[in-house]
């Protein structure tokens, strides 16, 4: 399990950025060790021979800041993600409108109809940006619940282990012998479906599972470590310990799998719309446009393939930076290129 | 191996009776399962109470939850909540070997494309074919099925349209008069083959992802350069050292996989209108039949288990560093 070590535990010393100054080997004992500075100032041009030590958090955001296609991917993502923010500023139709004198048109750069429209007349553009937004919020309160849960079920099973962790691991095996997408679908028939925040929470209903099964496999060896012996023996309680100790030290895992639920929430909410178990009209869906679109699929192919291409771009980009952030939160690795 | 395999099939009794506890803890009880009927002005109240009667809704929830089991065991799952004359099993008879035909067709083919994409990437590890390679795999995981399912439904209904030729059928799952013998099942491959394209790509991308890491871990490994130390030709090296060793965990995956599938091609099965297990289950949750959503739920749940102890013991049999005592 990776693990990362908590900021002030100073890790090995190294060379100041910038290529000319590769020559100094980073054990060099006659270095001075100058902890945490903030990032720009740049002490081997100001002051010769120094080193500059960082911690764990500034090699890995080093590392993700000059991972490539990262980067790029989250310069795409941020720019999607405002779009759908900012929704009823940037599309030029709202939602529903429709134009009977403008139906079942091909992508076209007049009007605006970049996207085409639907047999309605209803921009597409527009809908797919209202989509966006709709995928965002069910995403962003996947993302916070399931990750809650999932970390909070892990440490108890990890921290306690015995029979608190065998409870708890039987469970979720349980709920992985059962396939993910027909419980939601069985969820989302007998409970009711229709608004983005109840589906959402019914994604994370079963969303939690893999990330308790890699916190509790973090906790069971971090419970071993001389710094939690250390802070039992100084009288901290368990929550503390479980929180204000272990926590940080398994973070990593956590963000990259947080990342990861955010793309699999929007792939696995556009298939509960498409299927008439998500989110229901007049909530906007990118699931439901690729619905809307099926039934004329083979004459107005924009309908189906533009919702559907905005959803690759998203996961895509999502899971690029996932990569990214995978990479560099591994405390292994020193390169920062990747 | 004999008293591992009875030792996991002991153990997964315990795994299947609390699966069966949640599903209809889930199902039954935490909606009323006629709580749709009493809604719909076609069912009369004197219906109703002979569902309530037939059912035993009107018991404790552990006595209908003890009727359940009795009637999923000695009566193969009993018959649906509205029509009693049908039996559950009658469908399910149907529709899992169709579900099967299209699950077992889409492994094997990834299965063959996955380990070779993963073999040639991992032995021209950097080259441009490594990367479109990677590239790909990203994509896929990044792609709704549905809307790959489409995408692939409209080229091909565009392609029979603009040409009047048919090579794959886009619906269904057997012409109207199909021919008996080679004839039925070649005309069956024709409509399964685009859902199993559907259902392959991620899986190609999966086993093309696993197949590379554990090449790469294997042509890394000492006996594969005694092997080419020794002079055998890179063929012999890849093909026959390398190659077996590096199938072990893939087959483990694949096992593990067509358990899942089996419940995980709902969607392309809809789609594609295949009379598989998808549709029968969608079908079920729109007229909110808790019992065949059970006994759908339970027989997945089966197929998952099954397929974990064949990996497990696929495993064993074929890795020999690995003994169960």
């Amino acid at each position: 399990m990776t693990e990362i070590k908590p900021d002030r535990d100073v890790g090995f010393p190294e060379v100041g950025a910038g290529p000319d100054s590769a020559t100094i080997s980073p054990g060099n004992p006659a270095a001075e060790v100058v902890a945490d500075l903030p990032d720009g100032i740049d002490l081997v041009h100001e002051h010769g021979l120094e080193l500059k030590s960082r911690s764990q958090w500034a090699y890995a955001r080093r590392r993700f800041f000059r991972h490539r296609l990262a980067m790029v991917s989250l310069f795409v993502l941020i720019i999607i993600l405002l779009a759908g923010a900012f929704a009823n500023f940037i599309t030029p139709y709202s939602f529903a409108a429709q134009d009977f004198a403008n139906s079942g048109k091909a992508p076209t750069l007049t009007g605006h109809h970049f996207f085409g429209t639907d047999v309605l007349g209803r921009d597409y553009f527009s809908r797919v940006i209202y989509g966006i937004r709709t995928s965002e919020k069910v995403a962003l309160i996947v993302t916070l619940v399931s990750t809650l849960v999932g970390t909070i079920i892990g440490a108890v099973a990890g921290y306690y282990s015995g029979w608190v962790d065998n409870i708890l691991m039987r469970f979720t095996d349980l709920i992985l012998t059962l396939p993910g997408l027909a419980v939601l679908l069985t969820a989302a028939a007998f409970l009711g479906t229709g608004n983005p925040i109840r589906v959402a929470f019914i994604l994370a209903l079963l969303f939690w599972t893999g990330l308790a099964r890699i916190v509790r496999g973090s906790f069971l060896s971090l419970r071993e470590k001389e710094y939690v012996e250390a802070a039992k023996a100084a009288g901290s309680g368990d929550l503390r310990i479980m929180f204000r100790h272990m926590l940080p030290n398994a973070v990593g895992p956590i963000v990259v799998n947080a990342t990861l639920i955010v793309g699999i929430a929007i792939l696995t909410e556009a298939a509960l719309s498409f299927l008439g178990f998500g989110i229901q009209p007049p909530n906007p869906s990118l699931g439901k446009l690729i619905n809307d679109g099926q039934d004329v699929s083979s004459s107005m192919w924009w309908l189906v393939t533009f919702p559907g291409l905005t959803i690759v771009l998203i996961v895509l980009c999502i899971n690029f930076i996932g990569d990214g952030l995978r990479d560099a939160l591994d405390p292994t690795q020193r390169r920062t290129r990747a | 191996m004999v008293t591992y395999i009875i030792r996991r099939l002991l153990y997964s009794i315990p795994v299947l009776f609390a699966a069966s506890v949640l599903i209809f803890v889930s199902v039954t009880a935490v909606g009323n399962p006629l709580a749709a009927l009493k809604q719909n002005p076609l069912f009369s109240t004197q219906t109703i109470h002979n569902i309530q009667q037939r059912k035993h809704l009107n018991d404790s929830l552990p006595m209908q939850y003890a009727y359940w089991i009795k009637d999923a065991v000695t009566n193969k799952f009993g018959t649906p909540l509205l029509q009693p004359g049908t039996k559950i099993w009658d469908d399910l008879k149907r529709v899992i070997p169709h579900t099967l035909q299209l699950v077992l067709i889409s492994e094997i083919f990834a299965l063959i494309v996955g380990v070779a994409i993963g073999v040639y990437s991992a032995i021209r590890q950097y080259s441009i074919f490594d990367y479109a390679a990677t590239t790909f795999s990203f994509l896929g995981f990044a792609m709704p099925v549905f809307w790959l399912a489409l995408m692939l439904q409209i080229l091909f209904t565009n392609i029979f349209i603009k040409w009047h030729v048919r090579i794959f059928y886009t619906s269904g799952l057997s012409s109207q008069n199909p021919g008996g013998g080679i004839h039925f099942w070649i005309d069956r491959l024709q409509h399964l083959a685009i859902p199993a394209m559907t259902l392959t790509l991620l899986s190609i991308a999966q086993y093309g992802r696993f197949m590379r890491a554990s090449m790469l871990e294997v042509i890394n490994s000492d006996y594969v350069r005694t092997a080419r130390a020794k002079g055998l030709p890179e063929r012999t090296v890849t093909l026959k050292h390398a190659l077996r060793n590096a199938l072990i965990p893939v087959v483990t995956v694949s096992a593990l996989n067509f358990g899942a599938l089996i419940g995980g091609a709902v969607i392309t099965e809809s789609i594609f209108q295949l009379d598989g297990m998808g549709p029968y289950f969608l079908g079920a949750l729109l007229s909110q039949d808790a019992y065949v959503v059970m006994a759908w739920l339970m027989v997945t749940a089966t197929a998952v288990v099954a397929f974990n102890l064949i990996a497990d013991v696929l495993y064993g049999y074929i890795d020999p560093r690995i003994r169960f005592d």
